[in-house]
Parts: C-alpha cells; structure tokens; sequence
C-alpha cells in the first residue's frame, strides 16, 4: 500500500476503537448504491521504479531542441541553488501560513520577495503573487474598477502591444463583471500605441506592456500621461528582466502607473510546459485595500521582536466571502520562493547582465535572419530581447522544416495577431551561444534557398 | 532574530557564477531607461544558500511535523513526484513548443486527463485551472454559459450552503451572480425546507462540498439533486474534500454536472507554502462544449496515436483560456506521477485510511472528553471538536489551543473554520499519519486541556518555542509594514 503506514494490527485495533466491524462500516452513511467496486480505468500502480523507467522515457522523446520562442515564457539559466532550496520539504510541503509563528520561513521569504519586485516595479506595495501574468491582468483590471473613483465604466483599452492570450484570459475571467477591453490602434511603422479616443467614452484603465509582445519599446511615458488625463488608472505589464534596463512603471511619466503586474517566470522557473509559474502585482499604496491575494506584513511579538504574519486579510474571500476583492485563495508560494532565491543570487548586477546578453544575443539573431533574402524586420526602434520578423511565405512551414532540425525557431504570429501577415516572433536568451545562434541562421538561410531554388 | 537578505547585502559583493559575462550597454533612447538603482541584495551564493536554508528551518511542513489542518489534506508529498516532473525533457520544454516536441508530455497529460475521468466519473476533463478557486470559477462560468445557451440567461442565482469555503460565494460573485445561502441543520445536512424555498426559476445551479466542510457525508444529496434539477438547476461538486471518497464514490454517479479537483490536496502536489495549487476540473454531458481550453486530444493515424491540443477552434462555446499556457503543467505531471504509483487499488485505500485515521482521532478526542461538533456522524476524513466549554469555563480558546499544540511539535488544526460552529478545530489526519502519531497527538491535546483544567495554566502567550511568540496581527495591519526600507532602519 504506497504511502499508507498502517499494519494489519492497527487496523483491527483502530476499528476496535471505533466501534466498526471493517473498512467498509465506515462508509455507510453514504447511499448503497453510490459505493462503486472497482476503477477499472486507472491502471494498476507501479513501483516507484518503474515510474522512473517510463517518466525518462516520455521526457527523453521530447528531446532538447534548441529554443527561440519567447512570446511570453522565456529560457533562462536556472542557477542550481534555486530549486535544490527551493524544494527542501520545510517550504516544499508547507501550506499556506495561517499559523504564523510555525510559518516564519515561508512569511519572511515572501516579505523578502514583496521588498524586491516593488523595488524592480517602482512601485510602493505588492501582493505575496497571483497565478500567473495573464489571469494577473484580470485581477488588475477588477482591481482598477474597484479603484477608479472618477470613472465606472468598466471599458479597459490595451496597447495593440498587449499579450492577446492575457486579452483572452481577462475577458474569461473579469467579463462577466462587465469589464470590456478594447484596442488603441497601433502604428504600423514601429508596433507601438497611437494615443487617441476613438469615441467619447472616457476609459476606466489603460494597459501599456513594456516591452510589447513583439519586443517593442513602447512610448510608456506618454501613454502614461495621455491615460491620465483621460481620468485612467494605468496597468502596466512588465518583464521582469527587461526592469534591469528599462524604466520602472512606478516612474512612467508625470505620475507613474498605478498597477504593475507580469509574469514571474523568467525570475529562475523553469519553462515546463507553461506552469507552474507566478504573477506578480504591485500598485501605489493609496489601493492597496483593493489589492487582491495574500498579503505579508512585519509586525513584532509579545517580547517586542521582530516577525511575519498575513494581513489585510480583511480583503480576502474567508473573511468577505461574497464582497471579497477577488475569489483568489493560495498564491503561487513555492515558485515565488525560487524567485527570491533567483532574484538573491544574481542581484541587480546579474539581472543586468541575464538582460544585457539576451539583448545582444537576439541582436545578433535578427541581424544573421534579416540577412537571408525573404526575412526583413516588422517594425523599426528599438526592442528587447525579442523581435518581429516577417517572412516573404508562409511562417507555419518554415518551422515545421527547423524543427525537423530540432531547431524551435519562434513563435507563429498567424494564430494570434494575422493581421500581420506572414510575421514570426524570434528570441535568443543568455543561454544561447553564438554558435547556437549561427547554427540557425545556417539552417534558415538554407531553408530559405532551397524553396527559393524550387520556386525559381 | 529575522535578519533579512538585504541587511546581509554588501556593496560589490557578487555570486558570480550565475551572470553570464558582460556585455555592452544598450543604445536606447534616455528616457527608455532605467535612472535609479533598484535595491536587491548583494550576497554571494553561500550566503544566499544558507539565509534561505535557514528560513526553511523555521517552518513546520509534512516532511517535519504532523500537521492535520482540516480541508486542506496535508498528507506525505512523495519525492518521486517532484523529481520526475523536473526532468530536463519535462522541465525545459517551452508551452508554445510544437507538438512534435512534446507527444512524451501531452501523452502524460492526456492520461492523467483519463484517470481523473474514471476517479469522478465524469465524461471530459480540463486541466487548465491552475487552483481550486479558478475550478470553481471555469465551473460557475461554464453553468452560467450554459444557462445562457440555453436562452434562460435570467438564472443567476447560486446556492451555496453557509458551511461553505469563502471561495464559493467569492466565486458566484466573480462570475456575476448573486448568492443565495442555504442553512444547515443541526446533524450537518443540508436544511432540505431552506433548500425548496430558496430554489426556483432564477436558479443557476448550487455548489456543494461532499463530504462537507463539517466533516459529514451529506446523506440526502440524491434528495438535493431532485431538488435542484427539479428547478431548472446545475450542480457543482467542490472537490475540496475528494480525498475523503476517492475510489469510493464517483460526484458523476451523486448527479453533479460539474466538479472541480484540488490535485494538491487529493493528489499530494505540494502546498508549496501556499502554492500552486492545481483545481483541474470534471464535467458531465451538459456542460462538455463549455470547459475551459486547451485540452488535450488523441488522434489516430497511420496506426499511430498523436496527442494534440483542443483550442478555441476545436470548442467554439468554451468559456475560454484561464491561464497563458495551459495551467500549472508541472503540478499536472506531479498528480500523474503520483496517480500511477498509487494505481487502481489504492485510490480506494486512500479514501478508506484517510477515514480510518479521521474517525479513530475522532473517537480518541471524544473518549478524552472533547466535545464532537456532530457526535451522532460518522467522520469522513475529517472531524470538528468544539471548544466552546473550555473556552467558557477555563479561558482556553481555540486559538490558544492551536497556539499551545505548536509549541507540542504539532502544527495545528484548521481554527474558526466553519464559522457555524464555535471555538471550533476543524482536524483532518490524512492516510498517510501512523497510528503512533495520532495516539501522540490525542496525548498532547489531553496533556494541554489538563494543564488548563488542574493548574489554571494559561496559554494566552503562547506560543513560547517558535522562532517567534505570538505576533500582534492588528499592529500588522494598523502600521503596514509591507517591506524592508533601510531608511527605516
């Protein structure tokens, strides 16, 4: 019996205790015909040896492909520390801290991790981590109308640069509390936003992502402005790589955005399969009521020492129920205790450094790509660690023909955003070596002359 | 002491294997850039090793200490589990990756997708929710959008018994609905007069938790369903407390449309400190074209089976995507790991030992003179002891007894929850607790309510052997202090 200690002899002794004949008595306050005999579509268990025998096997099918996709979770160098910590069982099979004084590990770690990501965002306050960045932008856009005083709408507008899955996830999630999303358009030159109200209706919150989905630098500071004066609270959403060089949200323009939220992953998670990952989210203190998730503070003891506890917690669905600020119960605590560990390790000096290599290293792919007849860049200005390319054919074939090279060669931007034409979405990260980097260019560009030569 | 990481932080002080060399400055515009230097700590990598080691040390978890907190199923996580999830095939693969990348994993998700079919008995499952509380929103979604395909859009209403997890009621106003609650009577069930009245034609459907949070089998719920699908109505199955009937009982063969799984719980993914959680969730016939995408498919072709993605073009009326990706898929592979080792004949056992263990606690603290919240029941795989009396006649509250059992290496149970019952602990062992440590928890709990009762012995300041003593939560929340800030220092 995996996992379960008990003899023959504790059980009988057990059941003695109790008052019940067998197993079976134990579940007769449930209707007869309810009790099911057998689960014949679960397969037999096996050994943890044999586990391991087909688990190698079904992770070795999957090869090591080299990876240039982006768009959204990115490859990044894992220090060994991170997880070999992380995953000690004291925070590993922990729950969440409601006994604070047995909890202290876990809490000070997520005050730690709060201090740092405000400290990257710019911003006065942050939560202890959402799920992941997109359901991040629906709590942020519920947060916003809880939060705008001066505008009930409910009408959110993006920057034609937003992440549309993040799109996709907010409407499922915040939709159905009347929140509608609509785009700025985008200038066609450069993919940034064009700041102007196509109609009268005076938006609750502006989205800006910075750097775009495309890797552009958008104009954040005078979006921020614009959203401003249009009596918008701004929702920034953020890499937090990219918080090395660019600007913090907390200082975009006059005033600074209101929110800041993004995906956490690229602080030491590993990409697997798209989760588990975080969102983090942080705001100016005047809305930190309106914050949804846990929240660490520090507090002192009955000797007057130092120490950790949840609060606010007045916000949260078990105490509010119906008017809690959001339906949100755990946060993502083992993968935030990575980040802080990730983001411990390499300070703000290593950040710079992972930012500044996968900045070179994506320059220097999309030079090699764009010198291949039939590749030319999407949009002009500068981007971060990721660039728009468009193909003279098809992208879909292309990649199927680079990943026969096992050579994952981006993102397919027909799915998401086909207004775009032929248009793929390439990323080189610190983990790649020039001569990983030349290695596709060579198979590109030797992709792109034989079909060349067939339709010549 | 609570010497944070940054106090530990020397100007210039690097770990330096872990930046890769440097590089250029960037060549972008001025007012792109960052001006301000943002303060993360500078420590070397033993440093940074041994601050969090030694965190570590200050929590209680599984692996250290017994820790039956009600409804959260903190049974043994193994360490096959994780390992295997963090192989380099599974750990490096990118979500947008193509297919032809990834049939080992889809493969894995695809039969762990089966297996929680034939656990419930339900007929599809999605695997994007990425904790209980977002199942129990995909699930209140699905049932409002299926309400509104089937042009009745004025059915709004949830039922949700006042036993409930905050969730529930939280989740129903998420997804624009109004609450109704229903009370419960004074053996556990559900008030079946309080039900009939509150149901009718704005009715959406009820969410329900079975075995309830009280710890009690809800003996009418094929009463509760005629009720509620009597008025137009769909039933949602809280899997909160699944561990209690795994292979026992099927939430498909009780009649619920819709079921969401805590596979942290049930499924012994880790709590992580609170996270990720995983709330996959099971769906009837009815609500089939509604769950939320991606999902995962098995094609046949030229006598090959290719495991492949359901999007939005393959399920036009699905409530849409509820993460980035496709939920928290390391956490997937973990229940599938898990899932496989315990096999066909030890989902049953999980639900018969969890009991076991549950109703022998039970009639220990009863025989030891606790009070049983709902004495005439049967426990599921947990139970409630009210404090009431102590509390009244010896000052000894709930929370002073949760406080006086850390200090007793045990972490406490569930405290204050449900809020109907009084100075209540809420104690959920889980299969994997020995009898040893069930006899030592019952000898603790005896020993504390005897010190109260003989030598008047207070644990208000309790606890006093933590890292720290009891911590003043209104000072927490009156003078915010929600990070570090050297000038403060």
């Amino acid at each position: 019996m995996p996992f379960i200690p008990h003899t023959k002899e504790d059980t009988e002794e057990m059941l003695k205790t109790i008052g019940a004949p067998d197993l079976d008595a134990l579940f007769d306050e449930i209707p007869a015909n309810l009790i099911i005999d057998s689960l014949d579509n679960v397969p037999v268990g096996l050994s943890e040896m044999e586990i391991t025998r087909l688990m190698h096997r079904r992770a070795a099918q999957d090869g090591a492909p080299q990876c240039f996709i982006g768009a959204g979770a990115y490859e990044h160098h894992v220090p060994q520390a991170v997880w070999d910590v992380a995953t000690r069982g004291e925070f590993y099979s922990a729950y969440t801290p409601y006994q604070a004084e047995a909890s202290q590990g876990t809490l000070q770690t997520i005050y730690e991790y709060q201090t740092m990501i405000t400290e990257l965002t710019g911003l006065d306050v942050s939560n202890a981590s959402l799920y992941d960045g997109a359901s991040g932008l629906a709590e942020a856009a519920l947060m916003a109308v809880r939060g705008n005083r001066k505008n009930k709408s409910g009408r959110i507008l993006l920057a034609p640069g937003v992440n549309p899955r993040y799109e996709q996830v907010a409407l499922a999630i915040a939709g159905s509390q009347g929140i509608t999303f609509d785009r700025l358009p985008m200038d066609r030159a450069t993919g940034n936003a064009t700041a102007t109200l196509d109609d009268d209706e005076a938006p609750v919150a502006v989205v800006i992502q910075q750097p775009s989905f495309l890797g552009t630098l958008e104009e954040a500071d005078r979006l921020t402005d614009w959203a401003h004066a249009c009596g918008a609270f701004v929702i920034a959403v953020v890499n937090p790589t990219s918080l090395a060089l660019l600007k913090a949200p907390g200082h975009w323009g006059e005033k600074g955005a209101d929110i800041a939220i993004g995906e956490g992953q690229p602080l030491g998670i590993p990409l697997s399969s798209g989760g588990p990952y975080f969102g983090f989210m942080t705001c100016k203190q005047q809305q930190v009521r309106q914050m949804p998730g846990r929240i660490v503070g520090r507090t002192t003891d009955l000797n007057d020492e130092t120490g950790f506890t949840l609060t606010l917690q007045a916000r949260e669905q078990h105490i509010r129920r119906t008017k809690a600020t959001s339906n949100i119960c755990t946060n993502q605590g083992l993968m935030v205790t990575a980040a802080t560990i990730y983001m411990s390790l390499l300070g703000y000096d290593g950040l710079r450094k992972v930012a500044l290599r996968s900045q070179q290293n994506t320059t220097r792919l999309v030079a090699g790509l764009t010198a291949i007849d039939g590749i030319e860049r999407l949009f002009d200005g500068p981007h971060f660690h990721e660039a728009a390319l468009r193909f003279d054919r098809p992208v879909a074939p292309v990649l199927e023909a680079l990943a026969a090279q096992d050579i994952l060669g981006g993102y397919d931007l027909a799915a998401s955003m086909p207004e775009l034409d032929n248009a793929v979405l390439v990323c080189a990260t610190e983990t790649k070596m020039d001569a990983d980097i030349d290695a596709y260019v060579a198979a590109m560009a030797h992709i792109f002359a034989k079909e060349t030569r067939r339709s010549a | 002491m609570s010497t944070l990481i940054f106090e530990k932080s020397r100007q210039g002080r690097r770990a330096f294997a872990q930046a890769p060399a440097a590089m250029a400055d960037v060549d972008w515009p001025e007012h792109l850039l960052r001006q301000d230097r943002p303060r993360l700590p500078e420590a070397s990598e033993l440093q940074v090793v041994r601050h969090y080691t030694r965190l570590s040390q200050k929590n209680f978890s599984i692996d250290t200490n017994f820790y039956p907190l009600g409804s959260c199923t903190m049974k043994y996580n193994p360490r096959a589990c994780n390992s295997l999830a963090l192989l380099p095939g599974f750990a490096g693969r990118h979500p947008l990756g193509p297919v032809s990348h990834g049939q080992g994993f889809l493969q894995c998700m695809y039969e762990l997708q089966e297996m929680l079919k034939a656990v419930t008995g339900m007929v599809g499952v999605s695997l994007t929710p990425m904790a209980g509380a977002q199942g129990e929103l995909s699930g209140v979604a699905m049932i409002r959008a299926y309400h509104v395909a089937h042009g009745e859009s004025e059915r709004d209403e949830i039922i949700v018994p006042d036993a409930a997890h905050g969730t529930n009621p939280a989740t129903a106003t998420m997804c624009g609905c109004v609450v109704r609650e229903v009370p419960t009577n004074g053996e556990g069930d559900i008030d079946q007069a309080a039900l009939k009245a509150v149901v009718g034609p704005k009715t959406a459907g009820i969410m329900l938790t079975n075995p309830s949070t009280l710890g009690v089998f809800e003996r009418d719920i094929i009463t509760v369903e005629r009720i509620v699908r009597g008025a137009g109505g769909l039933l949602y199955y809280d899997g909160a407390n699944l561990n209690a009937i795994c292979g026992k009982v099927r939430p498909g063969d009780m009649g619920f449309d819709v079921i969401h799984m805590n596979l942290h719980k049930t499924f012994s993914t880790p709590h992580g400190g609170g996270g990720p959680g995983s709330g996959a969730i099971g769906v009837g016939e009815r609500l089939l074209p509604y769950m939320p995408i991606p999902i995962v498919t098995a094609k046949e072709a030229d006598g090959k089976t290719i495991y492949d993605w359901l999007t939005e073009h393959d399920m036009p009326q699905s409530i849409g995507r509820l993460s980035g990706f496709m939920g928290n898929a390391g956490v997937l592979l973990r229940a599938y790991v898990y899932m496989r080792m315990v096999g066909r004949d030890g989902m049953r056992r999980i639900a018969e030992y969890a009991t076991l263990n549950a109703n022998y606690l039970q009639a220990r603290l009863r025989d030891a003179g606790f009070e049983l919240a709902y004495p005439n029941r049967r426990a599921s795989h947990e139970f409630i002891i009210t404090l009431k009396h102590e509390a009244k006649e010896l000052q000894l509250t709930a929370m002073d007894v949760a406080k006086a059992l850390l200090d007793r290496n045990y972490h406490a149970p569930t405290t204050y929850f449900p809020l109907l019952v009084p100075e209540c602990l809420l104690i959920e062992p889980t299969e994997t607790e020995s009898k040893e440590t069930l006899d030592n928890f019952v000898a603790a709990m005896v020993e504390i309510a005897r010190e109260a009762r003989e030598n008047g012995t207070s644990f208000k300041e309790a606890p006093y052997k933590m890292p720290v003593r009891r911590l003043d939560d209104v000072k927490a929340a009156r003078q915010l202090d929600l990070k570090y800030r050297p000038e403060d220092a």
